[in-house]
């Protein structure tokens, strides 16, 4: 139990201009779960390539059972026994599952012809011993994600490896596909495997860690035993400073109902959806991956059509049949994927920010740019965007800085209602708090919130009340002083049956 | 934030080798700078300056037009033919223009409503049109074309007409892409269409406008190139959206989408139009001219996509940077 099976150590990296990495000691205990904790730059990901092998240390040595070992690439660290699993799965959608498991490995005959035979033969006992349900000649775009990550694992194992870092790995699964992930890595650990597990949820790392080490601006701030930590300590290492008052909710004063949806529907999506949002209110939207939180947003802000159902704004039925009506109408949305639907990577932040609105900044028969820059500048002064310059390009920033962005996009179209959903998805904590913020600030304005979101404790923190969805059906409705975890996951789940 | 010299050198890189080869063209042939020559090339350029316009405008917004030279073809044969039945040269114009629009309002439907890669939806049209310019005239060339002519060979002044009219276009799609909504919705719809899409553009709206312009860039060039030719060549102008294609990317604008200038998009036809010029100049063989012209194309992009990498590699460094501050 305590050997150590990967050490680092004096481990420095230098790109350019900055340290991201300064003499970093960390070890892997043989069998255990080791989470590394830190913000986005803190160096976590840079730490991962020069184990993997995508970049080399400028000083310190990476040990394998205590023998010094250099990786040069990702081949050689498989070589070793160090497998990744990343955060966005790399996979070709139209290979099978066992082309994927024998991808770069494909067993050939003398005459260099691949023995398809022995790849099916094995590939099957895979699955079965892995208890997965899917034939190996099935295309990986018909799995999920989750069977893809777990496929991924599989293949890590099959590879002999003995440490498998595994980076965001719930970040795209469901709450019942997490479970299943963590019997597996209970189940390496029994197997003698290590794992490196990064996450920016705590609640998960706390669940599965059995050490955890947080970094910041490149240095280990602490290694300790997973018991002898909690959440605020961690966080306030993370963040180095300590961070009261998590939630900054306020008391804003309630007004008349902004917007007013009316069994809303669309087949097989989602149907009989009625809900309403007052001014100064944050209205929460919960429920698990696939409940229909997202489908129905897009569909009220005008991206994805709909069956049947009213909208009201301010009382009057608003016909809405693209995001153009929803913005003249003062109804945005923060769309759930940053980097599917919101950014623009290869244009400036300062045109990202004024794409909602370019009626404000393009008139008379000409662009005013000085407005433009002005406003965009007082915008971003506000939500304390860091960006270099106005025309830095927005894939510069980072995912924090992306998304206030985005806000600044929306709030330039000085909205009475907005739609956030996911609005924390990949964000670091530091970014998270500043968002909390920024909403508090969005409602005092007298708009109506409305806030989707898979973090539970983010929309018991945040929200005035709380609609749960699950299948496609506005399953309960929760008000702040009832508020607790377990009645909207029972909600979620469907376990209650549905008020009249 | 101010610029440095080696971010001056990135930036106007297109320029400063405009200016190099200027130079170099002017050293190595004594008839490169004669007035006579300029005037030369700066005529042949314009057919391939209207065409690179229209193509910007596509690549800038994720989409291209191979079926130019074919449009050029048949706008070009039936703008002869209008004109040779009436001497009419607004008709023939009128004819020119719209021939190009609706051959091009047709491709932005499959490639706008239908969502068929412009690759194949504009191949498609390149051997429709080619096609019915061939079966309009018999494939026989259309000759004599009398007054015609004035508008590629004839001067205003010491200008050719052909360059007043590319002047004039120039100022037009400049205050498009620059100064309205549609040129800022190009960028973005090539940048990253559904977040174009989610922030309220209409996407469709502004495919089809993009294609309509191309469809008028490549009626003007079909008259100028028929007038050039004193003919209406239904088998002219093959592989013009090819010459197109290079000047803008050789300019600039990026193949991904989202990146590209007017001002970019010159220099790229000049520099092209210059090394063609040269090369005739010194008599270099016309299949050699070829071969290095297809060196260019590749070269151009291979340079464009390692500045780009190597961008990409700099913005990392600084998020970590910026990150740990």
């Amino acid at each position: 139990m305590n050997n150590i099976k990967m050490r680092v150590s004096g481990v420095e990296k230098s790109f350019p201009g900055v340290k991201a990495l300064s003499g970093i000691d960390f070890a892997v205990r043989k069998g255990t779960v080791h989470a590394l904790c830190g913000e986005n730059g803190a160096g976590k990901s840079t730490l991962m390539k020069i184990i993997m092998g995508l970049y080399q240390q400028d000083k310190g040595q990476i040990f394998l059972d205590e023998k010094p070992v250099e990786v040069k690439n990702p081949i050689q660290a498989r070589e070793l026994g160090i497998s990744m699993i990343a955060q966005e799965l790399n996979y070709v959608p139209e290979l099978s599952v066992e082309e994927n498991l024998f991808l770069g490995r494909l067993p050939v005959n003398k005459a260099g012809k691949v023995d398809w035979k022995r790849v099916r033969r094995e590939a099957q006992r895979f699955l079965e011993e892995e208890g997965l349900p899917y034939t190996p000649d099935q295309k990986l775009k018909t799995l999920t994600v989750s069977d893809i990550q777990m496929l991924e694992i599989i293949k890590a194992v099959t590879n002999n490896a003995q440490v498998i870092i595994m980076d965001e790995p719930t970040s795209s699964i469901t709450h019942k596909e997490v479970e299943q992930l963590f019997a597996k890595i209970e189940m390496l650990k029994a197997q003698g495997v290590s794992i490196i597990y990064i996450s920016h949820k705590m609640e998960e790392v706390f669940r599965i860690a059995d050490e955890i080490t947080v970094l910041r601006d490149g240095a280990v701030v602490s290694t300790d035993k997973a018991e002898n930590l909690d959440l605020d300590t961690v966080i306030a290492r993370m963040v180095g400073r300590k961070l009261d008052n998590v939630y900054p909710k306020e008391k804003v004063e309630v007004g008349e109902k902004a917007l007013e949806v009316e069994h809303f529907t669309r087949e097989d999506l989602f149907e009989d959806i009625s809900f309403y949002a007052r001014r100064g209110e944050i209205v929460g939207f919960a429920g698990l991956v696939g409940a229909g939180r997202t489908e129905t947003m897009r569909a009220i802000f005008g991206l994805d059509p709909h069956d049947s159902g009213v909208i009201k704004i301010d009382g009057k039925e608003t016909q809405i049949k693209s995001p153009g009506d929803s913005i003249k109408n003062k109804l945005v949305m923060l769309s759930e994927s940053r980097r599917d639907d919101g950014i623009i990577p290869v244009r400036s932040v300062m045109e990202n920010a004024s794409l909602g609105n370019l009626k404000k900044f393009i008139y008379g028969g000409f662009a005013h740019r000085a407005k433009e820059r002005s406003e965009v500048k007082a915008s971003f002064d506000k939500m304390s965007v860091k960006t270099p310059t106005l025309d830095t390009a927005i894939s510069a920033l980072s995912g924090g800085n992306q998304q206030k962005v985005l806000l600044s996009r929306w709030m330039l179209c000085n909205p009475d209602i907005m739609i956030l959903d996911e609005p924390t998805r990949g964000i670091d904590v530091g970014a998270k708090f500043e968002i909390y913020r920024l909403i508090t600030d969005i409602v005092k304005e007298n708009k109506a919130v409305i806030m989707v979101s898979s973090e539970l404790p983010e929309l018991i923190g945040m929200c005035d009340r709380i609609y749960v969805m699950c299948q496609g059906r506005i399953s309960g409705c929760i008000s702040r002083d009832a508020f607790s975890q377990e009645t909207i996951m029972k909600h979620a789940a469907g376990l209650v049956n549905r008020e009249p | 934030m101010k610029l440095k010299t080696s971010q001056y050198l990135q930036k106007f890189s297109i320029f400063i080798v405009l200016v190099v080869l200027f130079i170099i063209c002017s050293l190595i042939s004594p008839y490169f700078l004669q007035y006579s020559n300029l005037i030369n090339v700066a005529r042949q350029l314009c057919v391939g300056i209207l065409i690179a316009y229209g193509e910007m405008l596509l690549i800038i917004s994720g989409f291209l037009d191979l079926s130019v030279g074919s449009v050029l073809a048949l706008a070009g044969v039936f703008s002869v033919s209008v004109f040779k039945s009436t001497g009419s040269m607004e008709l023939a114009l009128i004819a020119a223009l719209l021939t190009g629009i609706v051959c091009n309002i047709i491709n932005a439907v499959f490639v706008g409503h239908f969502n068929v890669p412009a690759f194949i939806a504009t191949l498609g049209m390149q051997q429709a049109a080619r096609g019915l310019a061939l079966y309009f005239t018999g494939g026989q060339n259309i000759l004599q074309l009398g007054k015609f002519v004035k508008i590629g060979q004839g001067m205003i002044g010491p200008i050719p007409i052909p360059v007043i009219i590319v002047i004039g276009v120039t100022v037009v799609v400049w205050y498009l892409v620059n100064n309205t909504r549609y040129g800022r919705s190009l960028y973005a719809i090539g940048g990253n269409r559904p977040a174009a899409e989610a922030s309220g553009i209409n996407a469709k709206r502004s495919i089809y406008i993009s294609y309509i312009l191309n469809g008028i860039m490549v009626g003007l060039a079909g008259m100028i190139f028929m007038a050039r030719n004193n003919a209406g060549l239904p088998n002219g102008a093959v592989g013009y959206e090819m010459t197109g294609l290079t000047a803008a990317i050789v300019g600039g604008t990026s193949f991904t989408g989202g990146i590209g200038t007017v001002s970019g998009t010159i220099a790229g036809a000049f520099i092209i139009g210059f090394l063609e010029n040269v090369m005739n100049l010194l008599g270099v063989n016309s299949y050699i001219q070829q071969i290095i012209k297809g060196a260019i194309i590749v070269l151009a992009v291979a340079f464009d996509v390692v500045s780009k990498s190597r961008k990409s590699r700099k913005v990392i460094i600084v998020k970590e940077a910026a990150a740990s501050k």
